[in-house]
């Protein structure tokens, strides 16, 4: 009998070991998935190693196309033109000399507008152009196209508006009574959440007020895009963005096509965070573009990025703390105003989710927490990595410093005391259920070691490179915070996700439209195409909104699970066929073939046919839409099963402060996350790092200032985020890896939770150098010097 | 490439001259001309539709602009020299306090383009190499076409932003008497690099002319001298034993001098509580760390030099 | 409200000048460009070398890094009109010099004049491999192994080693910060092979990343280190 031949090896998908230590110290299990996904598919090698990302080739070379980086023939530039008055009645738009400059071939405002005047997520409130009113500094007024981007310039420069001013209003605890500002009114949303015996008391009881400023998801690559219309009057625009498909919907309303005439491609996304839910720029140049009958170009500068898109929410925020005298928990009661500025955006799920988690990752058995999101004539607020749960968390986790101190309890023990359970009810009245790890990572990040005390070197003390620290006058201080988020949408909203599969020899093509910017889900989509189908030929592309179907925002931590689930599904769909096919062949049972190294092969990896033969030139293809568990909305009272599943973080800060100067050095954050399973340890620890630091930024200086309606710092001068200097080393404790039973893999969601203990914890440490109370983030140097 | 000269009343273009003669010239010709040196100052404008040049003569060529040389009991540091160079070892052992300046000025990339005479140029009070150009009692040379003329930094900026440069003038250099000094710059940013100063102190203390300078930045409509915190200071000074005294409650004292000299603003940068509050922490220490240099410095060194 | 189609489609603002580059070992020349124009704008959008980024356009983020006579400086700050007869490189011209010395010390030593005399017919005439990449719009989400035929290595050892460490280290993640943080980081190591962590950090400074944190890249800088020390 002639040998078998061997299995080719396959070759191995780039992938890097991780330095000793860097993130699976502890807690490292090797789980073979929750059952469903286990069998012939078992998540096991590519899942869970270091693979690299196919895109950073061409990123470190600067090969990959961004959308800024777009090009076409004969194209024009475009440039939308803002209003400067927060509150102001329009009185008329004279475009006359704009349109006559010589190289302006378009100058569009409301009236060219063919379809809806207005869009929005949630509400369709917002104007693509603002036609009597402006209700926020930075509201578009007219659209431009010109063969120069300077020239573009110029012309908008020279569109007359003659405006009324009014008084406008700016403070969000006033939005609540004074007159309207918009026929929807002023209360975005009002949630009056009600839990347990709200005449419940504490023993002790803790109360505070706390402040959050407005903090910019400052993105890299700015928002820009290519429009390029075509002879049937129809439009292809390729842009950066969250979500193709709710883009397209909009864009096609305000248009006046049907959705079919508007293709949204994918271009490179640099960066989003949030700020790339809401339309920015999309009808504006499908516009321009469709009127001019050229490609039209728009790249946003700086600081019309600071004024085009929406911000996190700024938070005020009323606490009190009941608790017996052993530290239990009693009752929560909050009253919580997010400002959502003009438009309403995506506050209504903002403010849900602030009520929701209003208490914290703890056992609260009674709780009355009042949410509002109110309309100003503040700058629009809206979607940004931790969505409502980043306000909330300082607050609470401030109250629990607070609460230890009145208990003269170790504020690590309180927490621990308290840490809610699967088994535990939210202050929403739904049991946690799924895994809950909060003792474990609260423990892991509590433990973690304590750096060394800073050298003597000026550039590595508060005030770094402007050397004006003391050595001597630097105070160490430690503080610590735990959070928690939902992960995917809420309340009753099916985000679900489509994928396809195509197999054609030993090549796989996954077209799904989720939206990678940056987070690595092109990553795992080949993880997983790989793992499933046993090749390692695997192309990821995006398609446009008429090849796929809608895979949901790149948001909410929802990709991994959602998408990848949708690509999990499509590629097992793939592998049945295949393996049935060959069963049929082969006159054995399906269930013990598999498919391994381009083959399909026995259940002992005996290869028996190549996948080039059964399937080249008749490809295999499938596609699927995946689903998360259906959830219910909340009732009056704010109770009900309004949330898939939860993830669980906790930081340990370390910061330096010079007391007499108030500023601040972040040393060190210590985390440990409850993740699931780490599907890539590598992307993993990115997002760790970054989210990370986004929460630095906020504790001690992001912060979009807004006077009267008007921005005081867009641009990259004045609105500071950390520099390689500020950053803190970031250690990872230790990730939690218990496997959500609901998850594809296991795998909860890491992108948000990363972003909202960090800031707590941080001020925590900031108040134990300086016994200061600072109630407000970001802490400014007048706060601690002249606090 | 440069442009013709005799045909062209008004310039259209830029002009690379390779000599400040040319430089001059081209100023001489059409007074709009826009100077442009590092440009960092310079392109931000125009990126952001804030100046619409017509008109450029550029600086980058003309060599004899960017060095710097000792002559004779002063150093002369030519107006394109950028913050890279002043950082290095030479220049900055001559000047440490203008390297100490230099390193706090943006990013690698900034210090690398950015130069002293844009600095001026630029006139912003929160320019951080002018409070340390006035505690060194520099002076900023002019010329033109048919003039040369020098100012001290405080007459030469004028108000926020506004400079005594006549039209058809350039910046050419800066010139720093050498001496036995003691240097000492501090800014304060709410970051740890790349940060507008919030307030900014620069204190030179010259022993062998018996001279204090104190400059600030930041905290006020132009860098500002501290003449009041500088008399004291030289008031308490042993110059004869070249000693400062060491004594607790002096550093305070200074330090609240100098913040009777601001008169800082709010703005979204800061407040003006705090500007001042910082200032004189940052007296205080500028203060104390000349102290602690002193005592680390044996008495013959210091003597000798 | 359109405005009339026959305009002038390639009209410029007010003031243009003639420009001559010399960029990655080629030379350029651009007849008419506005005054205004920093050296940015054109390697982006005349020129087709996308590969420097522009984040802010102010100097402030250092997505734009490029060496101007073997300086590190923002393109964005550099007006074109003054980049006449500098020697420039870009992210793009980083590795294919670097990385390959045959390729520098042949190919590129030899002047290449390229007359452009109508700037769009001009990119066209330019428009290389890496500009088609850029006017079909299409994020290169391939996989290496699928686009280039080509094994992982032998992409890798194309590269300058920073370039290679970013692959390697996870220190990309959207990529917009990173040809600049490359081009930086290569001036870096040029000029102190060794540093210590606070140089590195001072170093970069001027490049903002906001996905990373900067954790993984200070990792690069390390890899990047071993690679050229040969250590790696
Ligand atoms: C990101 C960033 C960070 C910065 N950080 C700092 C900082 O921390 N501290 C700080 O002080 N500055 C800072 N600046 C501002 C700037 O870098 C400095 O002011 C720099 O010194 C300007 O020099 P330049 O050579 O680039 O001048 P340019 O931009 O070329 O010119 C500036 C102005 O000076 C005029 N000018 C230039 N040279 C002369 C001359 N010889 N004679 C007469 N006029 C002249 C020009 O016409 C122009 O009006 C920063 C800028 C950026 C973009
Ligand atoms: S684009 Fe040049 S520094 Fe930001
Ligand atoms: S900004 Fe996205 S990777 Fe650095």
């Amino acid at each position: 009998m002639p040998p078998m031949p061997s299995v080719p090896p396959m070759p191995p998908m780039p992938s890097v070991p991780l330095a000793p230590g860097t993130t699976r110290e502890g807690g490292w299990q090797e789980s073979s998935g929750p059952a469903g996904f286990s069998g012939p598919f078992a998540t096991s090698g590519l899942i869970g190693s270091s693979v690299i990302r196919p895109d950073a080739v061409d990123k470190a070379r600067g090969d990959f196309a961004f959308s800024s980086d777009l090009w076409a023939e004969g194209m024009l530039w475009g440039k939308v033109l803002r209003s400067p008055y927060p509150s102001a009645r329009i009185l008329s738009i004279d475009t006359a000399r704009a349109q006559q400059m010589s190289g302006v071939m378009a100058v569009l405002t409301w009236a060219d507008l063919p379809g809806d005047q207005v869009f929005g997520l949630e509400a369709k409130d917002q104007p693509v152009f603002a036609h009597d009113m402006v209700r926020y500094s930075g509201e578009p007024i007219a659209a431009v196209a010109a063969t120069h981007p300077e020239l573009a310039r110029q012309a908008a420069d020279a569109i007359v508006v003659d405006f009324e001013p009014g008084p406008p209003l700016v403070d969000p605890d006033e939005a609540l009574s004074a007159p309207a500002i918009h026929e929807e009114g002023n209360v975005f949303r009002h949630i009056a959440l009600r839990h347990g015996d709200i005449e419940a008391e504490g023993d002790v009881v803790v109360e505070g007020t706390y402040e959050v400023g407005m903090q910019d998801q400052a993105f890299m690559g700015p928002e820009s895009g290519l429009a390029i219309p075509s002879s049937d009057g129809s439009v292809d625009l390729y842009i950066s963005t969250q979500w193709l498909h709710v883009d397209r919907d909009q864009v096609a309303a305000c248009l006046g096509l049907p959705p079919e005439l508007v293709r949204l491609h994918l271009a490179g996304v640099g960066g989003a965070f949030g700020a790339r839910e809401d339309i920015t720029i999309q009808v504006q140049l499908c516009l321009l573009a469709l009127r001019t009958r050229r490609p039209v170009k728009m790249v946003f500068s700086r600081a019309e990025s600071f004024l085009g898109h929406v911000h996190r929410h700024p938070a005020r925020m009323w606490y009190r703390h009941h608790a017996r005298r052993d530290g239990t928990l009693v009752k929560v009661e909050a009253r919580i105003v997010l400002d959502g500025g003009a438009y309403m955006s995506s506050s209504a799920a903002v403010i849900a989710n602030a009520t929701c988690f209003a208490a914290g990752p703890y056992r609260v058995p009674s709780a009355a927490v009042d949410g509002f999101a109110v309309r100003t004539n503040n700058p629009p607020c809206g979607a940004m990595r931790g969505f409502g749960a980043v306000q909330v968390c300082f607050a609470y986790e401030s109250q629990m410093d607070r609460l230890a101190d009145a208990l003269q309890m170790d504020p690590i023990e309180l927490r621990l005391k308290n840490a809610i359970c699967p088994t535990d009810r939210l202050i929403t009245g739904q049991v946690v259920g799924g895994t809950a790890p909060v003792a474990e990572v609260i423990r892991a990040a509590a433990e973690a070691p304590l750096p060394e005390p800073a050298s003597g070197d000026l550039l590595e003390l508060p005030g770094g490179a402007g050397r004006c620290a003391e050595y001597d006058k630097v105070v160490r201080g430690t503080g610590f915070a735990v959070g928690f988020k939902n992960l995917l949408y809420s309340e009753g909203f099916d985000d679900f996700s489509t994928a396809r599969c195509r197999l054609d020899g030993d090549m796989a093509t996954i077209t799904c439209a989720a939206a990678e910017v940056g987070q690595g889900f092109v990553t795992l989509a080949r993880q997983v195409a790989t793992e499933t189908l046993g090749v390692t030929k695997v192309r990821i592309l995006s398609g446009d909104t008429n090849e796929i179907g809608s895979a949901g925002s790149t948001s909410a931590s929802r990709q991994s699970w959602m998408s990848g689930g949708a690509v999990l599904e499509a590629c097992k769909a793939v592998a049945d066929r295949i393996l049935s096919m060959a069963a049929d062949t082969l006159q054995v049972r399906p269930e013990t073939l598999r498919l391994s190294g381009g083959h399909v092969v026995s259940g002992d990896g005996i290869p028996l046919i190549s996948l080039d033969d059964l399937t080249r030139g008749k490809p295999v293809e499938e596609s699927v839409v995946f689903h998360h568990r259906p959830t219910d909305p909340l009732d009056s009272e704010g109770q009900g099963n309004a949330h898939v599943s939860f993830a669980f973080v906790a930081h340990k800060a370390v910061v330096d402060v010079d007391v007499e100067l108030g500023l601040v050095r972040v040393v060190q954050l210590s985390t440990a996350q409850d993740v699931g399973k780490v599907l890539n340890p590598l992307q993993l620890l990115g997002q760790i790092e970054g989210g990370t630091l986004q929460g630095v930024g906020l504790a001690v200086m992001e912060e979009l200032l807004v006077a009267d309606g008007i921005v005081q710092n867009p641009s990259f001068t004045d609105y500071l985020i950390p520099t390689a200097l500020d950053a803190p080393d970031i250690v990872v404790a230790r990730l939690v890896e218990e496997p959500d039973p609901l998850a594809p893999f296991g795998a909860k969601g890491a992108g948000e939770m990363p972003a909202i203990s960090s800031t707590p914890a941080v001020v925590s440490a900031i108040r134990d150098a300086t016994g200061l109370a600072l109630s407000r983030v970001p802490v400014r140097p007048q706060d601690i010097a002249n606090g | 490439m440069s442009i013709s000269l005799c045909s062209m009343a008004t310039i259209s273009g830029i002009a690379r001259p390779v000599s400040l003669e040319g430089v001059l010239d081209v100023l001489d010709e059409d007074p709009a001309t826009q100077v442009l040196a590092g440009g960092t100052d310079f392109m931000v404008e125009v990126n952001y539709g804030h100046r619409k040049p017509q008109s450029i003569v550029a600086l980058s060529r003309v060599a004899g602009m960017r060095t710097w040389q000792v002559v004779e009991d002063h150093l002369v540091i030519g107006a394109g020299v950028t913050y890279s160079r002043l950082m290095k070892e030479q220049l900055a052992g001559l000047v440490p306090g203008l390297a100490q300046a230099a390193r706090t000025v943006g990013s690698p990339q900034i210090r690398n383009a950015g130069t002293i005479g844009g600095n001026l140029g630029t006139a912003s009070p929160a320019g951080d190499s002018l409070p340390i150009l006035l505690a060194l009692d520099a002076l900023v040379n002019i010329r033109s076409k048919h003039s040369s003329r020098s100012l001290r930094v405080d007459e030469y900026v004028i108000g926020p932003k506004k400079h005594a440069l006549q039209p058809g003038e350039i910046i050419v250099s800066v010139r720093i008497p050498l001496s036995d000094t003691s240097q000492e710059f501090l800014k304060v940013g709410t970051r740890n690099a790349m940060v507008i100063s919030v307030a900014g102190l620069a204190l030179v203390v010259d022993w062998r002319l018996g001279r204090v300078g104190c400059g600030l930045g930041s905290v006020g409509p132009t860098p500002i001298r501290a003449s009041e915190a500088e008399a004291w200071l030289a008031g308490i000074i042993d110059w004869e034993e070249r000693r400062i005294p060491d004594r607790d409650g002096y550093g305070q004292e200074f330090g609240r001098l100098v913040a009777r000299a601001a008169s800082p603003i709010d703005d979204h940068r800061s407040s003006a509580a705090y500007r001042s509050h910082a200032l004189s922490v940052c007296g205080k220490r500028a203060y104390e760390r000349i102290c602690r240099q002193r005592r680390q410095v044996s008495p013959g060194i210091v003597d000798g030099a | 409200m359109d405005t009339s189609a026959n305009k002038d489609r390639a009209v410029l603002p007010e003031s243009t000048v003639r420009v001559d580059l010399r960029i990655n070992g080629r030379n350029y020349v651009l007849p008419d460009i506005w005054i205004g124009e920093n050296l940015l704008y054109v390697l982006r959008e005349r020129l087709g070398l996308p590969g420097s980024k522009n984040a802010c356009e102010q100097g402030e983020c250092g997505s734009c890094s490029v060496l101007v006579d073997g300086v590190l400086v923002c393109a964005c700050l550099v007006p074109a009109a003054d980049a006449s007869g500098r020697e420039i490189t870009t992210v793009e011209g980083l590795g294919r010099t670097l990385a390959d010395p045959a390729d520098s010390s042949g190919k590129h030593q030899e002047v290449q004049e390229e007359e452009l005399t109508q700037q769009e017919e001009g990119v066209q005439e330019l428009s290389g491999p890496a500009m088609i990449a850029s006017s079909i719009p299409m994020p290169q989400l391939q996989d290496i192994s699928v686009t280039d035929g080509m094994s992982f290595e032998g992409v890798l050892s194309r590269m300058h080693p920073v370039q290679q460490a970013f692959v390697m280290t996870g220190a990309i993640q959207c990529g917009f910060c990173t040809p600049g943080l490359v081009v930086a980081i290569a001036d870096l190591l040029n000029h102190n092979p060794h540093p210590s962590s606070l140089q590195v950090r001072e170093a970069i400074s001027g490049n903002l990343c906001r996905c990373t944190g900067y954790g993984r890249i200070f990792a690069a800088v390390r890899r990047a280190e071993e690679l050229l020390a040969g250590t790696a």
